[in-house]
């Protein structure tokens, strides 16, 4: 019964807003990566010494390993030489020391993408750190936070002013050999975030950090290292966005979080990367890894991502749960659309004894796109009494797309459980129909449905995100039914 | 108010409806009964502009405007209501939410501003009493897990909060309790106005005693074969369906 297929297979076409291009003078490196680009990279950023040999120690490993191809995507290779490492907004001095020395143009271009970047702005409360193609351009409520102790700065400012910190913790939760592109990452990373939480603090505000890909056949490469001493609380959100063009383009992150003793660390993503045009052309690969070692005992890493954007999706935020009692969780939404290839999950490293995590996925498949969750659980030999409780979810929207779950477990203990559901269903006819017979438009159906799905998801994330990530999805949706 | 002439559709090729004429006016309450698989649901959905059925001859007018010329919502806004014989479930979608989106976009197409959370709050609780349902309803998901008897009168909830011009019920009252049944006659009883029509299809005369109707039809293999008053309803029960040429259960052929 009911509207027929056509109704739905057409909900999905749509316009991506931050498509524009900000006209901006910039220092761009000519396309190619050899070791004199990462000297010179390093050079700018003015590194000490052991930054650059970390640097060329990883990108001697990168040059040694493969890319992986495991993931169920497909996409043209990516030659590495025809991508610029590293893109920065020309500036007229060195740094800018507050919003007024900022560029205007790319205040505006932050204006149209709706970051509160002024303390003034709505969302007053959040700071924020924003990352323009490769470098960090303004960090916002610097003194407040230094007030409570807390350390929340671009990672190149962390080299220079906390290099003891990023000794002590840069690689030992993604090592530089851990895969391609993280190698790849730690040799040219040219940005990111660094955030320290001293022992006992509770964050004052959310931190933010929006990323956003101008310049053309860049790639961009930002190191968030977030670290959580004792008894702390952190939470943190980053967006990303990037301009329409035809060629994909890459982005390969990493992001480590440490969490001591007690200590909690809630990370929260909004992507937003553009996916490509309707027929598959152009869009960001988003290759990232993201990972949380939960060190200290009864320390908490909490995962939460809205995923809508980027042509190729390979991401993997994960747990390391080696302290006891320690918590890890991962929620989940990835929606693909037209050509767009997602392969995302987690991984739950049970390491330590009751270490407890939970998994929520929401995979909403709709045109002709390809949508795979892939987790792993495993237990250790010392993780006496762990329990993972798995919830995998997918949703299709019309029949062209593709849902796929890979769950893997690996257990070396006995006392160790796991609880795993799945369910597979569609945006059904009947369901189209009750909407549309009590006057609710099509496409707005779908939104209501999809945002349905996705409820326990959104619930995790930051207030005003979640209805940012649901007016996400409505657009993201656009077109899917007709 | 609806006019329906030689309507002919059919859905994968079958032809369900052979040619159904029916007027019904503004006041009136319509009911249809008629063997399993004669197509009673059929027509509702046809009504309602459900695609997956395809009209093949005939015409619909609500108040003079081709109905069949417009999208399923917008037959809606211009006021059919459907109560369906098996709701469907929304999972994750709260009826509030539902209703909310729901009256909010009758009100847009009638130019009126949105209802505020407060104010649509008040009303939707006072309708779900009406209704028998506890306001706790209102939170959960539309249909989610809700009993037999709980879906139908979640439908009377939907119509009493659109305010339609035609109501169609389809088996509203099937799989009701006694006392459900009343909640339900009572709701729809509450619908009947002057500027109303109700149409609405049972198997059994017993609704009728709570329901008065004005007209009585028989549709059997996909045509209205006979029409009467409240009395014809009575004479069906006494009788069944065998005495109109019928055979209970190959009416459909
Ligand atoms: N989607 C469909 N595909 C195939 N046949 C269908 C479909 N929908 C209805 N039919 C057929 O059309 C005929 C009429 O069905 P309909 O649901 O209108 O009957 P009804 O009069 O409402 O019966 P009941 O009293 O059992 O509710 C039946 O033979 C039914 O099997
Ligand atoms: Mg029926």
């Amino acid at each position: 019964m009911a509207t027929t297929d056509n109704e739905v297979k057409e909900l999905i076409k749509r316009e991506y807003e931050h498509g524009f291009v900000t006209e901006i003078e910039s220092d761009t490196f000519e396309p190619g990566l050899n070791e004199d680009v990462i000297a010179r990279l390093s050079a700018i950023k003015k590194e000490p010494e052991w930054m650059l040999e970390w640097r060329l120690k990883a990108y001697r490993r990168w040059l040694e390993m493969e890319e992986p191809d495991w993931a169920h995507v497909g996409y043209p290779k990516v030659d590495y030489n025809s991508i610029s490492y590293y893109s920065a907004p020309k500036r007229k001095e060195d740094m800018p020391q507050s919003l007024d020395e900022v560029d205007p143009e790319l205040l505006k271009t932050y204006e149209k993408l709706g970051i509160p970047l002024h303390e003034r702005e709505k969302l007053a409360g959040v700071a924020v750190d924003a990352v323009f193609d490769s470098v960090s351009v303004a960090t916002t409520f610097k003194e407040p936070l230094a007030k409570a102790g807390v350390v929340f700065c671009s990672i190149s400012e962390a080299v220079h002013d906390y290099p003891e910190l990023v000794k002590k913790y840069l690689g030992t939760v993604v090592p530089q050999g851990d895969n391609f592109f993280a190698a790849l990452n730690s040799a040219v990373f040219s940005d990111g975030t660094f955030v320290y939480i001293p022992k006992g603090v509770r964050c004052p505000m959310e931190l933010s950090t929006y990323f956003r890909i101008n310049a053309a056949n860049t790639g961009q490469f930002e190191r968030t290292l977030i670290i959580a001493e004792e008894g702390s609380y952190v939470s943190y959100l980053e967006g990303c966005t990037a301009p329409m063009r035809d060629e994909n383009q890459l982005h390969a992150a990493v992001v480590e979080l440490v969490a001591l003793d007690d200590a909690q660390i809630k990370y929260s993503t909004v992507q937003n990367w553009y996916p490509g045009d309707e027929e598959g052309k152009g869009g960001i690969y988003n290759f990232v890894t993201k990972r949380g070692a939960c060190i200290g005992k009864n320390s908490k890493i909490s995962w939460t991502q809205v995923e809508t954007g980027s042509a190729v999706t390979w991401k993997y935020p994960s747990c390391v749960l080696r302290g006891e009692n320690s918590v890890g969780e991962f929620y989940s939404v990835a929606l693909t659309h037209n050509f767009q290839q997602a392969d995302t999950g987690t991984k739950m490293i049970h390491l330590g004894k009751n270490t407890r995590s939970t998994i929520i996925s929401k995979g909403i498949s709709a045109g002709k796109s390809s949508n795979a969750y892939r987790g792993l659980v495993k237990f250790g030999p010392g993780a006496e009494g762990a329990r993972n409780f798995t919830q995998c979810d997918s949703l299709l929207i019309g029949d062209r797309c593709g849902a796929h779950t890979f769950p893997y477990i690996e257990s070396k203990n006995k006392s160790a459980i796991v609880e795993h559901e799945a369910t597979t269903s569609k945006v059904s006819d009947e369901q189209m129909f009750l909407c549309r017979q009590r006057g609710i438009d099509p496409e707005q159906a779908v939104s209501m449905i999809v945002n349905g799905f996705c409820k326990e998801v959104f619930k995790e994330l930051p207030m005003e995100f979640a209805v940012e990530a649901g007016k996400l999805l409505e657009v993201s949706l656009e077109g899917s039914v007709g | 108010m609806l006019s329906i002439k030689n309507l002919h559709a059919s859905v994968e090729g079958k032809e369900i409806l052979k040619g159904i004429n029916l007027e019904i006016k503004a006041g009136e309450v319509h009911a249809i009964m008629g063997p399993n698989g004669s197509g009673k649901s059929t027509l509702s959905q046809v009504l309602a502009g459900n695609d997956a059925f395809e009209v093949t001859e005939g015409e619909v007018t609500l108040n003079g405007e081709n109905l069949l010329e417009l999208e399923t919502e917008e037959r809606a806004r211009d006021g059919i209501f459907l109560a369906f014989q098996y709701p469907v479930e929304i999972p994750g979608v709260s009826n509030l939410q539902f209703l909310r989106t729901a009256v909010n976009a009758m009100r847009k197409h009638k130019g009126e501003a949105e209802m505020n959370a407060a104010e649509f709050m008040k009303l939707a609780k006072e309708v779900s009493k009406q209704v028998d349902l506890d306001p706790a309803f209102l939170k959960r998901g539309v249909n989610e897990g809700f009993s037999g008897g709980e879906k139908k009168r979640n439908e009377i909830m939907q119509a009493l909060m659109l305010q339609p011009k035609l109501a169609i019920l389809d088996e509203t009252d099937s799989g009701l309790d006694i006392d459900a049944l009343k909640v339900v006659s009572d709701g729809v009883n509450a619908l009947r106005s002057d500027d109303r029509a109700i149409l609405m299809v049972t198997h059994y005369q017993r609704l009728l005693n709570h329901i008065v109707p004005d007209y009585v039809h028989v549709l059997a293999g996909g045509r209205i074969i006979k029409s009467g008053g409240r009395e014809l309803a009575l004479e069906l029960e006494e009788k069944g369906y065998g005495w109109l040429g019928i055979k209970d259960d190959d009416a459909s052929n």
